[in-house]
């Protein structure tokens, strides 16, 4: 991403609740919550664990690492901001730790990915302000 | 004798080629509607004190409020309003609710409302959803809305289950053929499997024949009690059952993309309220956003087990003349889709009970499951109707 080109894709509206996980982000760390009640990790963020419901939360780093639990290749974009880059991967990876996320796949050859991929994290710096954690396929 | 109440009334709006004839805003095209069910029911709306409405009109601005716009602008004043909004199933809801307040005595006469002019004014943009809140981990990632989240569940239950795409084309197929005998059908074209299959790829495994249509409509339901139905000279349709559930918002957060939980909760609840078995079911009208979506209902109503709607659906089994008549009217798919659909689905179920169906009346209909799913796979909501 050139830095003298607007970005003009979706930027998240941050909040209090979600800080954590975009400040970590800008610094390369996947950083999710874990309750101490229970021991699960959980994502997005939440003021209550979504498994026990206790306020006991902490902010923890993810290893990075998961597999593909499921994906599509958007061959029409979600808007004209997408246009350029179809088609591309959507995933929704399985953390490591548990909790699921969706993500964007960053490969060469879209028809490469597969249900039960090992991906790891690859931080995209999309603006000075803004960085979204995408995976690569280890295979890759 | 206790309170019973029953669906009097149905009622929707002309359209030619997905759009309403005659055009008109999303308010008018609402009152048409409502004017189609009452004359139905033979139900004056001045006595109307129950407003269920569901929408994604006039936001900001009076859509905020909807029962309370809708109501001013047909001239009422409802004792009882319920706008739960858990997406296209949200009708399904409503009749839950408006049935346990005409049971309870809060209202005597409910109207329940839909209506979208979205392709008409082009105003469908739900890619366009700031990134706030929940949305802030969804949308960054460019994921078409809402089809992505469907082509991601249609893909974990092709992997889990060995579901093919031509089985999901099986479901638009047949559709499409319940559609070519509904003369207010927005597409009536015969398809085969290959059509499906080699549509325009919109966001893999689904293309553009596996997604429903994107249309105007308007439609509504009317309720009251069965002593005021007889009053009237109304015919009744008995609501036996019906049950609710959410699951999610972000698809992220649904429990099991290959299982349409909130679907099998709902779905439970209401045919232990019934006290009827599958058996018993002689239609299924069910929500048709996608054909995965199908797919997968079908497996958590229980009508086949987990991971066999696709050879549950082959050889056009849900089909006219087939041995499991399902969406007769053609469906998200091929009738019409105006945002959110759970009504139309009641709308054709009750037709259908009473024999209204001209081409596509399918025979002995005495009763009828409707199940509606909302926003991603997130809600569901099932009235089970009958005759008697």
């Amino acid at each position: 991403m050139s830095e003298t080109q607007a970005y003009e894709k979706p930027q998240p509206v941050i909040d209090p609740g979600t800080k954590p996980f975009w400040d970590a982000a800008r610094e390369h760390r996947l950083s999710i919550p874990r309750c101490r009640a229970c021991g699960k990790h959980h994502f997005y963020p939440r003021e209550l664990c979504p498994h026990c419901h206790s306020d006991d939360l902490e902010w923890t780093d993810a290893s990075g690492k998961g597999e593909i639990y499921s994906y599509t290749i958007a061959r029409k974009p979600a808007g004209p901001v997408f246009a350029a880059d179809v088609p591309y991967v959507i995933a929704m990876i399985a953390l490591d730790e548990g909790p699921r996320m969706l993500t964007n796949i960053v490969t060469k050859d879209v028809e490469r990915a597969a249900i039960g991929d090992r991906v790891t994290v690859k931080f995209d710096d999309v603006t000075p302000e803004l960085t979204l954690p995408k995976f690569t396929l280890d295979k890759d | 004798m206790a309170r019973e109440a029953v669906i009097v009334g149905v009622g929707d709006v002309p359209l030619k080629e997905g759009r309403v004839v005659g055009g008109g805003s999303v308010l008018q095209v609402q009152a048409r509607a409502a004017k189609a069910a009452l004359d139905d029911a033979r139900i004056p709306m001045r006595d109307v004190d129950g407003l269920l409405v569901a929408g994604l009109w006039g936001v900001p601005g009076p859509g905020q409020l909807p029962s309370v716009t809708l109501g001013e602008y047909l001239g009422i004043h409802p004792r009882f309003a319920d706008t739960t909004n858990i997406g296209g199933s949200a009708f399904e809801a409503h009749v839950a609710h408006a049935a346990m307040a005409i049971e309870k005595g809060y209202c005597d006469v409910a109207l329940i409302v839909y209506g979208s002019t979205q392709k008409s004014e082009r105003s469908r943009a739900l890619g366009g959803r700031p990134s706030v809140l929940t949305m802030q981990f969804e949308n960054v990632w460019g994921i078409p809305q809402p089809v992505g989240g469907y082509a991601l569940a249609a893909r974990r239950h092709m992997h889990e289950f060995g579901t093919t795409e031509e089985q999901l084309a099986e479901i638009a197929v047949a559709t499409r053929k319940w559609a070519s005998l509904n003369p207010a059908a927005t597409m009536r074209d015969p398809i085969t499997i290959d059509d499906v299959m080699n549509s325009t790829k919109v966001s893999d495994p689904l293309k553009l024949l596996d997604c429903c249509l994107v249309t105007d409509g308007a439609g509504a339901i009317v309720m009251t009690t069965a002593d005021n139905a007889r009053a009237h000279g109304a015919k009744m349709t008995h609501i036996r059952g019906y049950g609710e559930a959410h699951t999610h918002w972000s698809i992220g957060a649904m429990p099991d993309l290959a299982r349409l939980t909130a679907a099998e909760m709902s779905s439970q609840r209401a045919f232990q309220m019934a006290g009827v078995s599958h058996d018993a079911i002689d239609l299924v009208e069910c929500y048709d956003s996608f054909t995965i979506t199908v797919l997968m209902t079908l497996e958590a109503l229980g009508f086949c087990k987990r991971g066999e709607g696709g050879q549950f659906v082959m050889n056009q089994r849900t089909a006219p003349g087939g041995a499991f008549p399902l969406n007769t009217n053609g469906g998200g798919l091929s009738y019409c889709h105006p945002g959110m659909y759970g009504i139309f689905l009641l709308v054709e179920a009750v037709r259908q009970l009473r024999g209204e169906a001209g081409d596509r009346q399918v025979k002995k209909v005495d009763t009828a499951l409707v199940h509606g799913t909302g926003g991603t796979l997130s809600s569901g909501a099932t009235v089970i109707l009958a005759n008697s």
